[in-house]
């Protein structure tokens, strides 16, 4: 059977949904072990969130509660090369966040093995696909000849459903390698929590663009309404309306969610390349020759200021009709 | 901060993100044409703003890449930059991810050595506008054995301490490390300047090397890719859908939508 490394870059009281989705590519592809510097708990570690159906163990630093390993320690690249070298993966896979990235890009050094980062599925004889070039095209990969190791690939947010959970809390094995100091962290600040889902992990986005001129009363509360994140085009967040860690586009977070609301966006080349791998796109703009509507499911030509508040009403009505 | 320091900021040619990009029956990008990537500019002019806080500071641009990628360093040298180094070898073309950081460490350990300043800096920026892998720097840092600061919204050097700004998870971090080290710079880290005529003349003056993989000591088989790409396909182009104009129902019509959809 596949043996399936999977790599977490924090393990919180709860997994996030990017991760929830990586274990149930992992289960559908072998046998999976979880490694990650940090468990939580008091004192003791637990394993409770990994409590998923398929992970047969958990692999971790020497102390993970009272001394994590975190990004961007480079002591995580180590811990999941000393994993790799107990178990002899075939596989080793993580999500498609920047420190995942960095963790399993010098793991891969190490190992010697080859990496695909951004894939949207993979496969246990070691190819992976993924949308390249702003979503415009689809590729293949394969890791090639005998020397090629295992692969290493981190996959892209939803591109699985959640997992289902397991009966009992999966066995701790803690490995020799602890936190380094080679990088210090002189300070943390934990951004301010909107209680909205995580940008590139929500199933649906409401982004919004120069159109809502600075107020984004409507467009929190259509999120809200929608359980959505909120996402916003580059001027957006030049102009200051939002933190730029919201920025949809070319330089900002891609985005692929179920449904993605444009708000206000005139959708240039640098936004779409963002988001138009999303389900079902609609768009409201008041300029009918604005390029978002090229590729939207539903435009509207209209004033946001009137279509909104008529959108979460209706919204509430066929919802009320239904329960 | 004491003695001399050398900046080698990574550049890349790539087709314009503007324009229409497209893979060939070969599964390799077209790359006939290209510019100096977008991103690219970012860790050059974090690289120039540190050059003028400190005396005895050189800034190189490097790229890797075909014969049209010294287009991306003379561009950097317009920018600002003081010299340049193009690695083109025809072994290295379709190289992945691990092939590229192979030849990239041993392009910025001959560059620093040859170079001569006590210490080094390599500037990155957050990924490659045509592969997008972002994975880059952290393999760069590994070959190096130094570590590796990416994402930084905010870079400053402070004695031979880096200080990097950035985001992991829902957490903004500031790091330090000491150099040398691999920093990638995102585009929120500042604004970086267009070349004037001045500059533009100047550049003309400034030495560009190329080197091949033998003057790095490598073969072919040292810089052999680990994974290649084995089918390459156009997305189906999105197209326009249901386009109304609001008469006083739109919000209505998009929910009735969106439950047609089953999305609600």
């Amino acid at each position: 059977m596949t043996q399936v490394l999977v790599y977490f870059d924090r393990v919180e009281a709860h997994l996030t949904p990017a991760q929830a989705e990586l274990l149930t590519h992992a289960d559908a592809l072998g046998e999976v072990v979880v490694v990650t510097g940090s468990l939580p708990g008091e004192g003791q570690s637990s394993a409770a969130p990994l409590a998923v159906k398929g992970v047969t163990g958990v692999l971790t630093g020497s102390d993970p509660v009272g001394s994590p390993i975190l990004p961007p320690d480079p002591a995580l690249a180590e811990l999941i090369t000393a994993a790799a070298k107990e178990l002899d993966p075939e596989l080793i896979l993580g999500t498609d966040t920047p420190d995942s990235v960095d963790a399993l890009a010098a793991t891969a050094v190490k190992l010697e093995a080859g990496l695909i980062t951004g894939a949207t599925g993979v496969t246990a004889s070691g190819a992976a696909t993924k949308t390249v070039l702003a979503g415009t095209w689809h590729t293949t990969a394969q890791i090639s000849g005998g020397n090629a190791g295992p692969l290493v690939a981190t996959l892209r947010p939803n591109t699985a459903s959640q997992p289902e959970p397991a009966a009992k809390e999966p066995e701790v094995v803690e490995l020799p390698v602890a936190a380094s100091s080679a990088v210090q962290v002189l300070k943390q600040q934990p951004l301010p929590k909107s209680g909205r889902p995580a940008l590139t992990e929500a199933s649906t986005v409401v982004a919004f663009g120069r159109g809502v001129e600075g107020d984004l009363a409507l467009v929190e509360q259509l999120a809200d309404e929608l359980g959505a994140a909120l996402g916003a085009s580059r001027v957006a967040t030049d102009a200051g309306w939002i933190d730029h860690s919201a920025q949809v586009g070319q330089t900002g977070v891609t985005v692929s969610p179920q449904l993605y609301i444009s708000v206000g966006i005139s959708g240039a080349v640098q936004q779409k390349a963002g988001m138009q791998t999303s389900g079902i796109i609609v768009a409201i703009n008041k300029d009918e020759d604005a390029p978002v509507f090229e590729i939207a499911d539903f435009g509207v030509v209209g004033d946001l200021n009137e279509v909104l508040p008529q959108l979460m009403e209706s919204i509430r009505e066929i919802r009320a009709c239904k329960a | 901060m004491p003695g001399s320091l050398h900046i080698i900021t990574l550049v890349k040619w790539v087709p314009d993100s503007q324009l229409e990009r497209s893979i060939g029956a070969d599964r390799r990008l077209d790359r006939s044409e290209g510019i100096l990537g977008e991103l690219d500019e970012y860790p050059l002019e974090a690289a120039l703003q540190i050059a003028e806080n400190y005396e005895n500071t050189r800034v190189t641009a490097l790229t890797m890449g075909p014969a049209g990628a010294s287009t991306a360093v003379k561009k950097a040298l317009q920018i600002g930059a003081d010299d340049g180094v193009h690695l083109h070898d025809e072994a290295l073309a379709g190289a992945d991810v691990y092939a590229t950081s192979a030849a990239l460490a041993a392009a910025v350990n001959q560059v620093r050595t040859s170079g001569g300043s006590e210490h080094y800096l390599v500037l990155t920026g957050m990924a490659s506008e045509d592969g997008e892998s972002g994975a880059v720097p952290a393999q760069l840092a590994a070959r190096l054995g130094v570590p590796v600061l990416t994402q930084a919204r905010g870079v400053v050097l402070q004695d031979d301490q880096l200080q990097v700004e950035r985001l992991s998870g829902e957490t903004l971090q500031t790091v330090a490390a000491p150099l040398p080290v691999v920093v990638s710079v995102t585009d929120q880290a500042n604004e970086p300047r267009y070349p004037n005529f001045r500059a533009m003349m100047k550049a003309k003056k400034k030495p560009v090397a190329v080197l091949g993989l033998a003057e790095l000591g490598l073969t072919g088989h040292g810089v052999e890719s680990k994974v290649s790409v084995v089918a390459a396909e156009p997305r189906a182009e999105r197209t326009a859908g249901r386009l109304i104009h609001d008469d006083g129902t739109a919000g209505r019509q998009i929910a009735d939508f969106l439950a047609e959809e089953g999305l609600l």
